[in-house]
Order: C-alpha cells, then sequence, then structure tokens
C-alpha cells in the first residue's frame, strides 16, 4: 500500500517536472523565435519610413546600374538597391558574392543608420544567374502594382 | 531509342509497384499465402526495371544526347566525364529517379537479408514500401518525366558549377540511402500496425535497417556540411538553411528512433513511441524531399518552380503522413504498453533523450516552415536567421549530450542512485576541472569554450567508464555495445570541433597586391599574383598565395576564381590547407585595381573534427548493426549446429 502511494507521488511528481520543463522549452522556442525574427522591406517601404530603426531587416530589389563604387580598401562598396520605384543607398564592408551584379537581383540584411542609409551585413545574391531572389521579385513586383494604382486614376 | 526504353521501364516499374503494393497486403490481411508470396518477386522485378530506367538515363548523360531536355538542361559536351554521370542525378528529375532507385534498392535488400522475417510481416513490409514507390513513380512519370525528348539542340547549358564537384558524386547517393532508408523503418512500423504484433523481435528485426539509415544520413549530412564550406566559398560549415534543415529534422527524429527502438527491444516498453518516431522520420524525409524539390524553397537546391509538382507531392504527403497518423490512432492501443520503469532508469534517461531530441525537431521545423506559411498566407515575408537556431540548440542539445554519458551507465528498471553517483564523481570532477583550466591554454577563456570541453570530456570519461565496466565483467565481444560508444565519442569529437571553431576562429578580408603579406594568427600568407587559367569547361584566374609560419613554409595554396563558358557563371573556388588542428581556408574575391585582389583568409581552429566525428558516429551506426543477435534468428540452423 505505502508502495503504490509512493509510486502515484512519483508519477504525479514526474508530470509535474515535465509540465514545467515543457513550459519553460516552450517559453525559450518562442521567445528566440520572436526576437529573432527578420523582416523583409521593399526599398519604397523604407522610403516611406516603415522600416525599424532599432533592428535589423532584409531589403530586396535590383542593384541599380552604375551605382557600384568601392572604397580605397577595395572592401568597402557602397551602391544602391532599387525597386524601379524608389531607391535605397547601401554600403557593405566585406567581400561580396560571385553572383552580384549591377542590374540583377540582390537581397541584403542590415540596419539604417542614422542618415538613411542601409548597412548590410549581409548581401545574399542566389546561386543561379538566371534565378531572382524571392523577396527581390516581390519587390519589384509591389513597386509596379503601386505605379499602376497612381498612373489609373489620370 | 534508349531513353524510350528507359520511360518504357517506368512505367513496368509503375504497374509492378502497384502489384507489389496490393496484392501482398490484402494476401496478409486475408491470408493468402499466395498473394502474399508475390512480394519478393514484384519487389526485385521492379527493382531490375528501376535500375535499368537509371541506367538509361545514366546513359544519355554519357553519351550527351542532347535530344533529351533533362541532358541539354544539365549537360555540356565539355563537362567532364564524371560530372557528365553525376549529372544523372543534378536535376530535379534524375533526383527523383535516385529516390526511387534507392527505394527499389532497399526494398531488394529488405528481401534478401530479411529472409527470416514471417511470410506476412515480410508481404505486409515490402507492400508498404510498394506503395511508397509506386507514389513516386507515377509523380515522375506524371509530372517529372526524366526521359523527356524534345528537338536536338546543338549543346547543352551546362551543370551549375556548384555541382561539379567531387562531393556531388557521392553526396546526394548517401544521403538519399538515408532519407529513404527510413522508409523501411516506416514499412516496419505500418506492418506492426497493420498486424497488431510488435514484441522484442519485431524491434530486433527493424533495428539494423533503422540504424543503418541513421548512418547513411549522418554521412550524407556530414559531405553536405563539408561541401558547403569548401564549395560556398566563405568558410561556414553549417547555415541553418532550410535545406539544411530538412535534412537534419529526419535526423534528429531518426536519433530518437534509434534510441526508442533500443528500450522496445531490450525492454518491450515505448511500443507505440517506437511506432510514431518510425512514422515521423519517414514523414520528415518526404517532407524534406517536398521543401528542396518542389522550388518552395529558395536555394541552390531548388530546381524546379513547378506548381504541379507542388500540388502532387503536397497530396502525397497528406496521403503518407495522414494516412499512417489515423492507421496509428486506431490502432496503436492494440501495441501494448510492456514493462514498467522507476523514475530514474535507463528507460527514463533514453525518454529524456527523446523528448529533447524531439523538441529540437520542433524548433528547427517552426523556424523552417513558418516562413514559408506567412509567405503563403500572403502575410508578408520574414527569414529565420541563425541566431534563433542557435539560441535555442545550445540549451537543448547541452542536456542531451550530458545525459548521453550516464544513459549507457545506467541500469535498466531502476538505477541505484548512490552506486552510479559513486561511479561518476572522479570522472564528473576531473571533466569539470580540465574543462575550466583547458581555455586557459588557449588563449583566451570563455564560458562556451568551458561548457564545450566539458560535455566532450564528459562523454569521453562516461565511454572509458563504461567500457571498462564491460571488460572486468568480461561479457566479450558485443557490437552493439562498442558501436554506440564509438558514436557517443564521435558526438564528443564533433562538440570538440564545433566549440573551438566558433569560439576561436579568425576570418580576414583583405585587398592584396603582389607581395603583399597578411599575418593570421601565426601564420603569414604572402600574395604572390594571379594567372590565368583554362580549364575543360571555365576560364579564369588562379591565384597563388605562400603561406609560412615562423618563416619556415607550410603550404602553397591556389585559390580559382573561375567563369563557366556555357552559363556564364562565375565561381569562386577556394584552397584549403587542412590540418587536425586548423584549416587554413583562402578564396579569391574580386580583381581591384593595380593587380590587387580582394581575398579571404581564414583560420579555423579543429573544424574538421566536424566531420571526423560524424563520421565517427556513422562508423558506430554500422559497427552496431553487425550484432550477432540480428542475424542469428536466421543463420538459427547453422549457428546452434
Amino acid at each position: 500500500m505505502k508502495l503504490a502511494m509512493k509510486s502515484r507521488h512519483k508519477k504525479l511528481l514526474l508530470v509535474a517536472v515535465a509540465v514545467i520543463a515543457l513550459g519553460a522549452v516552450a517559453a525559450l522556442v518562442l521567445n528566440a523565435f520572436r526576437s529573432n525574427l527578420v523582416f523583409f522591406f521593399s526599398p519604397t517601404q523604407v522610403v516611406n519610413g516603415e522600416a525599424p530603426r532599432d533592428r535589423s531587416f532584409r531589403i530586396g530589389g535590383l542593384v541599380e546600374d552604375g551605382s557600384l563604387r568601392r572604397e580605397k580598401d577595395g572592401l568597402t562598396a557602397h551602391f544602391r538597391i532599387t525597386d524601379t520605384a524608389q531607391t535605397l543607398p547601401v554600403t557593405y564592408t566585406g567581400l561580396l558574392p560571385d553572383l552580384f551584379k549591377e542590374g540583377k537581383g540582390v537581397v541584403a540584411e542590415g540596419r539604417l543608420n542614422d542618415s538613411g542609409v542601409f548597412v548590410a551585413q549581409q548581401v545574399l545574391a542566389k546561386h543561379d544567374e538566371n534565378y531572382m531572389p524571392p523577396e527581390a521579385a516581390s519587390a519589384l513586383e509591389q513597386a509596379q502594382k503601386a505605379q499602376k494604382t497612381l498612373v489609373a486614376p489620370q | 531509342m534508349i531513353p524510350e526504353l528507359g520511360h518504357f521501364a517506368l512505367i513496368l516499374a509503375l504497374l509492378l509497384a502497384l502489384v507489389q503494393g496490393i496484392l501482398p497486403l490484402v494476401g496478409a490481411a486475408r491470408n493468402y499465402p499466395a498473394w502474399m508470396a508475390v512480394a519478393k518477386p514484384a519487389a526485385r522485378a521492379q527493382f531490375l526495371f528501376v535500375a535499368f530506367a537509371f541506367g538509361c538515363l545514366a546513359y544519355s548523360f554519357l553519351t550527351l544526347d542532347f535530344s533529351v531536355i533533362n541532358v541539354t538542361r544539365n549537360s555540356h559536351s565539355r563537362l567532364p566525364e564524371i560530372y557528365r554521370f553525376t549529372a544523372t542525378w543534378g536535376s530535379h528529375e534524375g533526383s527523383m529517379l535516385l529516390w526511387t532507385f534507392i527505394l527499389a534498392l532497399w526494398t531488394m535488400a529488405v528481401t534478401l537479408f530479411s529472409r527470416h522475417l514471417p511470410e506476412d510481416m515480410m508481404a505486409r513490409v515490402v507492400g508498404v514500401m510498394g506503395l511508397v514507390s509506386f507514389g513516386f513513380l507515377l509523380f515522375m512519370l506524371a509530372t517529372s518525366n526524366p526521359f523527356l525528348r524534345m528537338e536536338m539542340a546543338m549543346d547543352g547549358s551546362d551543370l551549375n558549377p556548384l555541382l561539379q564537384d567531387p562531393g556531388m558524386v557521392v553526396h546526394p547517393p548517401i544521403l538519399y540511402m538515408g532519407y529513404v532508408g527510413f522508409s523501411v523503418a516506416f514499412a516496419f512500423a505500418i506492418a506492426a500496425l497493420l498486424s497488431g504484433k510488435l514484441d522484442a523481435s519485431w524491434a530486433r528485426w527493424s533495428r539494423p535497417w533503422t540504424t543503418a539509415a541513421w548512418s547513411f544520413l549522418t554521412l550524407g549530412i556530414m559531405m553536405g556540411s563539408w561541401w558547403a564550406y569548401y564549395e560556398l566559398g566563405w568558410g561556414g560549415w553549417w547555415f541553418w538553411d532550410p535545406v539544411e534543415n530538412a535534412s537534419l529534422m529526419p535526423w534528429l527524429v531518426g536519433t530518437a528512433l534509434i534510441h526508442s527502438l533500443a528500450v522496445t527491444e531490450k525492454r518491450g516498453t515505448f511500443k507505440a513511441w517506437t511506432v510514431f518516431l518510425a512514422i515521423g522520420a519517414f514523414s520528415l524525409s518526404l517532407l524534406g524531399t517536398f521543401l528542396v524539390r518542389s522550388g518552395v524553397l529558395s536555394s541552390v537546391h531548388s530546381f524546379a518552380t513547378d506548381p504541379t509538382r507542388g500540388l502532387f507531392i503536397l497530396i502525397f504527403l497528406l496521403v503518407v503522413i495522414g494516412g499512417s497518423l489515423l492507421l496509428f490512432a486506431l490502432r496503436a492501443s492494440q501495441v501494448g504498453l510492456g514493462g514498467r520503469f522507476a523514475l530514474v532508469s535507463r528507460e527514463s534517461f533514453l525518454m529524456v533523450n527523446n523528448i529533447l531530441l524531439l523538441t529540437a525537431t520542433g524548433a528547427v521545423l517552426l523556424g523552417t516552415l513558418y516562413p514559408l506559411f506567412l509567405d503563403a498566407l500572403g502575410l508578408g515575408k520574414i527569414s529565420v536567421g541563425p541566431p534563433y537556431f542557435n539560441s535555442v540548440f545550445v540549451p537543448l542539445v547541452t542536456p542531451l549530450i550530458f545525459l548521453s554519458g550516464i544513459g549507457p551507465l545506467a541500469r535498466w528498471k531502476q538505477v541505484n542512485v548512490p552506486e552510479l553517483a559513486a561511479r561518476l564523481k572522479w570522472g564528473f570532477g576531473a571533466s569539470v576541472l580540465v574543462a575550466l583550466l583547458l581555455p586557459f591554454t588557449l588563449g583566451e577563456w570563455k564560458p562556451m569554450v568551458s561548457l564545450g570541453y566539458l560535455l566532450s570530456l564528459w562523454i569521453v570519461v562516461t565511454v572509458a567508464i563504461g567500457v571498462r565496466g564491460r571488460m572486468r565483467t568480461s561479457a566479450g565481444w558485443s557490437a552493439n555495445f562498442y558501436g554506440m560508444n564509438l558514436a557517443h565519442l564521435g558526438v564528443a569529437v564533433t562538440v570538440i570541433g564545433v566549440t573551438m571553431v566558433s569560439n576561436y576562429q579568425t576570418e580576414r578580408n583583405v585587398r592584396m597586391e603582389v607581395g603583399d603579406t597578411v599575418t593570421v594568427q601565426d601564420y603569414t600568407f604572402r600574395f604572390d599574383g594571379v594567372k590565368d587559367m583554362e580549364g575543360p569547361n571555365y576560364k579564369g584566374a588562379r591565384g597563388t598565395l605562400e603561406v609560412s609560419r615562423n618563416g619556415k613554409p607550410v603550404s602553397t595554396l591556389h585559390p580559382e576564381k573561375r567563369i563557366y563558358t556555357a552559363s556564364g557563371m562565375p565561381f569562386t573556388e577556394s584552397a584549403i590547407d587542412y590540418g587536425l588542428t586548423r584549416d587554413l581556408y583562402t578564396a579569391l574575391g574580386e580583381s581591384l585595381d593595380g593587380g590587387a585582389w580582394s581575398v579571404r583568409l581564414f583560420h579555423k581552429p579543429f573544424v574538421v573534427w566536424i566531420w571526423i566525428g560524424a563520421v565517427l558516429m556513422a562508423l558506430g551506426g554500422l559497427l552496431a548493426i553487425t550484432d550477432r543477435r540480428y542475424r542469428t534468428s536466421r543463420k538459427k540452423g547453422s549457428a546452434e549446429a
């Protein structure tokens, strides 16, 4: 009898520990998840001030033709990303990926500095030349839609 | 002619798969021996036809038959012979054929090596695998026929440069051996649910298959990680890319499964749970295939963006996963509960192992699918990066690894806690002491380094205690026992690699003119300029970097910048001096004015340990399979004689 009680207590204890552990883990995962989400904005949205100032985010579009300029160190690059409606100045220090090219699609992750320049920590260009990163494609699409709605009433 | 024969063979294989899927399952349910007996010949015939089709496609690639669309898109007359062959599975269509071929191979293996299985079990296992094969063959013939023809093209558009690498010769087949291998565990699980029979001998039958698949998957992931390290040109070994996550999820569940199977075999417990994990591991393999192959993800591996394919796989997934989970819900209660165990016992340690592994899987699943989910619903584009996965993984894996030291030393049923503590206290003390002090000798003390060393040393110490304990009792050779310990040591080795490279690596991106020297961690790199070069199907620049240490030459590295002629794609080929305690990693960036180049110079301490550890894990798994008890029932007559 005593033994049975004991085992029931043990079981209760086990369940309690499991519930607490599960709660802790869920809290850990969800908290990490929330604080590490990276949102995507198009250049138009950034210029309209929709992008956050205090955390990093992603932008996408085309590297504007003729906008790439390198500093003397050979490693710091300045260029502009456009969705054909708006452009955003970007700076990046490091080696650009193989498929980074003017006129091609690109996605960059970083934050805005005080003067409105996007300081990229990472520049992604995809591994296939004919392939447009989906984020960049969606930015272009949005800009086109926006232009159409602007043109329509006239 | 040859492509048509291949196409025809696929159609015959489809019909055979249907026969193999239906007759044996119905036969087993109704107890018609003649119908059950169809399983083996149908499976073997199906294997022959799929293998023939695969051979036809390989032949088309090797002979550069540019009337086949698949060949035109993925090959080129200047492509070196070996890559012409590997291009067979370099495309979406070809990789589906490889998947089906490997599934047929596993089925064939089951018919050959599991001869001791009772007739109805064999019929059910082979039948379930036939149904899976039917789904894949139908998918291929309906949406992704690798043999489609068109008008003869002049030349092909070449294989993606990233895939033109010796690593790609073995990585996909090995990875698929893992993915698809879980279909055997899945088939055994479904067979158990259908028959309602799930006992220790069932676990003993399905264990070696599961461990084999797991070992292949481990090797496949390891090769993928190594390939990404040297081929993508920026020296990372794990990116938490959705494609990698797609292979990690079935691995995590598979790891849980091989541990849970141990409990089911030894103690008859965790039965329903084991079945659930087997369904889960294979479902995640299918999900991985879906994620990678349907073009849902924007990554190297997504060859196609064809919505009908996506829809087909989605329906296929729903049928397989939904159907098996429904069956599980209906039948799991019949499977039974098994032996009891105390709060502190090997069973409970393995239970915690399983919970942690599944939680980790859930976390990866959330991070991988949530962005796709939001995107599909049009709720915005987000991405979940490495910081999320790292911050979730470390706290989950730390207790997992720590307990993997204790678990094997704990007794089944009930642990005598004071006795176990007495056995472990010196080892624990020594691990803590060394882990705290060792990082000082590496230059800088970091808490994460101490943690990594503690976990690693702890495993080494507990493995040593376990092995010594076994030798004392002179229980003799057990492939299973030593295999497990080898795999656990592999974890320790990988942990050291991850710890060292994450905390002490040095990455420098510099501009170098000819004759410039840059020193990274005692190693001096001198840039001797770049020469033009020409490869079989590319042109490019080949740099020379002389590496020395304290004036003594260490090695000469030749990183390359290539432009592939057919596609015009630029490509960075890194050059690495491998070493047991450090890798020196170099890659060319871009040509700058005045003959200067931007160059990556990385010092990566102990990075190869990550992959060596993974190889040890896989070898441990393969060693465990050779255990006598998996064979005894087959050779019962001869063994007892």
